[in-house]
């Protein structure tokens, strides 16, 4: 641990019924970084997410953000203090227009108060422009989110998260169900977006993972088995054994 | 949504609009005072559904115990009136205390000498009372079928507490009203019922504004946020508690103003205005008118109860059967209730159906396509 570190994951366990979702899983990430989390089903990707956003409570360990603890604070503080999460599956509100959606995701403070009494900031508005422009939802604004399109609505969810300004995005599987361009194109933004943003992507998609080129971490059974470039992992024998597979010989 | 449907839409409620207000302006000139009564009545009840359509068709929270906060803005107004009429009584307290040998008023009697303390608690008491059960349910994240649950047995609770209490008011018999003076006149005279119409429909109205102002914009779409997809609203930095307390507090608030407008006009509250049947009512108004719509409620909650007046009045025995019915054929038929049908491709299916119009433009590969994610 150093204080150059966004997030500190230390000695995480979860025990569901005495099922180790999680064991004794270590993790740090740096400010700025972008970062690829694979592993098997059941390896505990999900989990590991729930467990920094606040939806699941860890058995042992500290969760460490920002030189806070986030153990037992609740969802939204959590996310008010700068962790956004994007769902595995598109999570939009789907009886509200594209706007309407970005709408809720750039609104400052998230108060019923500033809700019902204040008209939407000036530069709120530009923000969503601006995101509109980015994910190509332009020409939807006022399109109901239900009638876009699977690709369509996992970008606005990407926009969604990136209009909550979070210091550190956890995003689930952004390309399931995306066309080889549109995974290129998210690989770009997601790219884009580190440096000023530290992100964790979550994929099995491998020519997904080797475009973002950056550091992986290889979950198995709860626990992080190998950390590395792409290169590296490829060549870990463990990794081999567990996840990537032998050729068949 | 297209350009037609939005003006298609604009049309519904103007139109509604049109009818509402010349039948509130015609009503006291061509109803007798009897069927004035009644509508008024029923008006004052479409507040109350009003309420249930922002918790339930906007938040998503059923709540079977709105019969709660109902009926404590109905004995709120009917301690003040019965409180200022009691002069003539022996210890210049209600008449009905001298049945239970009560000789000084009980404490929570006192305030509600003041007409303005009255007006406050009418609809302030019934929010406070939701607001905090609200809280404690929320907080604890119960929702779905126990949040229905939990209301009803409240309703319960409430409904009990306010029937065994005889010495305090007047129990299972209720507060009448209608012989009670506001103002220098007796309050079930036909002048008063008159102002009594005249001051509901224009709260209807008021509450209408007032439903519509709380879901526009970024408020309403938090509630429709937290009833389509809760966890998503937490994890965007929203806290759902606040929220969902907020509007059953507000929907309390209205139930109380409706409950105090229903008991002036139908000159008695009573613990039969908590019973499981009546709260379970006000919901069926709203599925039957549209949820989510709130004209809808407005709607269902007139027309269903001047309904049922009008059948009971020819076949005693059958309301409840066309209730029960009428709800059946909503739940299969028409889900989004009848002004969501209207709103929705209810009528330009019908049309279809007998060949008077053409079928939708597309083509229903396209459609199935999209669905499916595969945009080119």
């Amino acid at each position: 641990m150093n204080n150059k570190d966004l997030l500190n994951l230390i000695d995480i366990t979860v025990s569901f019924e005495g099922f180790l979702a999680l064991n004794k899983l270590n993790l740090n990430l740096k400010k700025g970084e972008l970062r690829a989390v694979i592993g098997p089903n059941g390896a505990g990707k999900t989990t590991f997410l729930d467990v920094i956003t606040g939806k699941v409570k860890p058995t042992k360990g500290e969760v460490i953000f920002k030189g806070k603890s986030l153990v037992g604070r609740k969802e939204h503080k959590i996310a008010r203090l700068g962790v956004g999460r994007k769902f595995q599956s598109p999570r939009i509100f789907e009886n509200l227009t594209v706007k309407e959606n970005l709408e809720i995701s750039v609104t400052t403070p998230k108060s019923p108060l500033n809700l019902i009494n204040k008209s939407i900031k000036d530069e709120q508005i530009n923000e969503i422009e601006r995101l509109m422009k980015i994910v190509n939802l332009a020409q939807k604004v006022d399109s109901k989110a239900g009638s876009l399109s699977h690709g369509q609505k996992q970008w606005l969810e990407i926009a969604m998260l990136v209009g909550q300004k979070p210091d550190l995005m956890l995003v689930d599987e952004p390309v399931a169900g995306l066309t080889d361009e549109e995974t290129d194109l998210t690989a770009d933004l997601l790219k884009s977006l580190s440096g000023e943003n530290t992100v964790v992507v979550i994929d099995h998609d491998m020519e997904f993972i080797r475009r973002l080129d950056s550091n992986v971490s290889v979950l198995n059974q709860g626990t992080v088995l190998c950390e590395g470039t792409m290169e590296t992992i490829q060549k870990d024998k463990k990794v081999i054994d567990v996840y990537l597979g032998r050729p068949e010989n | 949504m297209s350009l037609s449907k939005i003006k298609f839409d604009k049309k519904i409620v103007l139109s509604f609009w049109i009818i509402l207000i010349a039948l509130i302006v015609a009503a006291p000139t061509l109803l007798p005072v009897f069927r004035l009564n009644l509508l008024g009545r029923y008006l004052s009840l479409s507040i109350v559904a009003l309420g249930v359509d922002l918790i339930w068709g906007y938040t998503g929270l059923l709540s079977l115990g709105q019969g709660i906060f109902f009926a404590l803005g109905g004995y709120c107004a009917a301690m003040y009136l019965q409180i200022t009429s009691s002069s003539e009584f022996p210890n210049n307290i209600p008449e009905f205390f001298a049945l239970y040998g009560v000789e000084k008023l009980p404490f929570f009697w006192e305030p509600f000498r003041s007409p303005a303390f009255t007006f406050f608690a009418i609809w302030i008491i019934p929010a406070l009372v939701a607001g905090l059960i609200g809280f404690l349910v929320f907080r604890n994240r119960i929702k779905g079928v126990y949040f229905s649950i939990l209301t009803q047995a409240s309703l319960l609770v409430f409904f009990n507490f306010f029937n065994g209490q005889q010495k305090l008011i007047n129990g299972t018999n209720g507060l009448k009203t209608d012989v009670t003076q506001l103002f220098g006149q007796m309050v079930g005279s036909e002048s008063m019922q008159r102002i009594f119409f005249w001051i509901t429909s224009l709260l209807v109205i008021a509450a209408w504004f007032f439903a519509k102002w709380v879901v526009k914009g970024r408020f309403g779409n938090i509630l429709i946020g937290i009833r389509d997809d809760e966890p998503r609203v937490r994890f965007t930095g929203y806290n759902p508690v606040i929220f969902k307390t907020i509007i059953f507090s507000i929907a309390g608030g209205l139930a109380g103003i409706s409950g105090a407008l229903y008991t002036v006009q139908s000159g008695i509250v009573s613990p039969q205005f908590m019973t499981v049947p009546f709260s379970i009512e006000m919901v069926i108004w709203v599925a039957v008118g549209g949820r989510g719509t709130l004209l809808g409620a407005i709607l269902g909650a007139v027309f269903i109860n001047y309904a049922k007046s009008l059948v009971s009045e020819a076949l005693p025995a059958s309301w409840m059967f066309i209730q029960g019915g009428l709800f059946i054929l909503v739940v299969t038929a028409l889900p989004e209730g009848v002004l969501g049908w209207l709103q929705g491709d209810g009528p330009r299916n019908l049309l279809q159906r007998f060949g008077l119009k053409r079928k939708i433009e597309t083509y229903p590969s396209l459609e199935v396509k999209n669905k499916e994610g595969n945009n080119e």
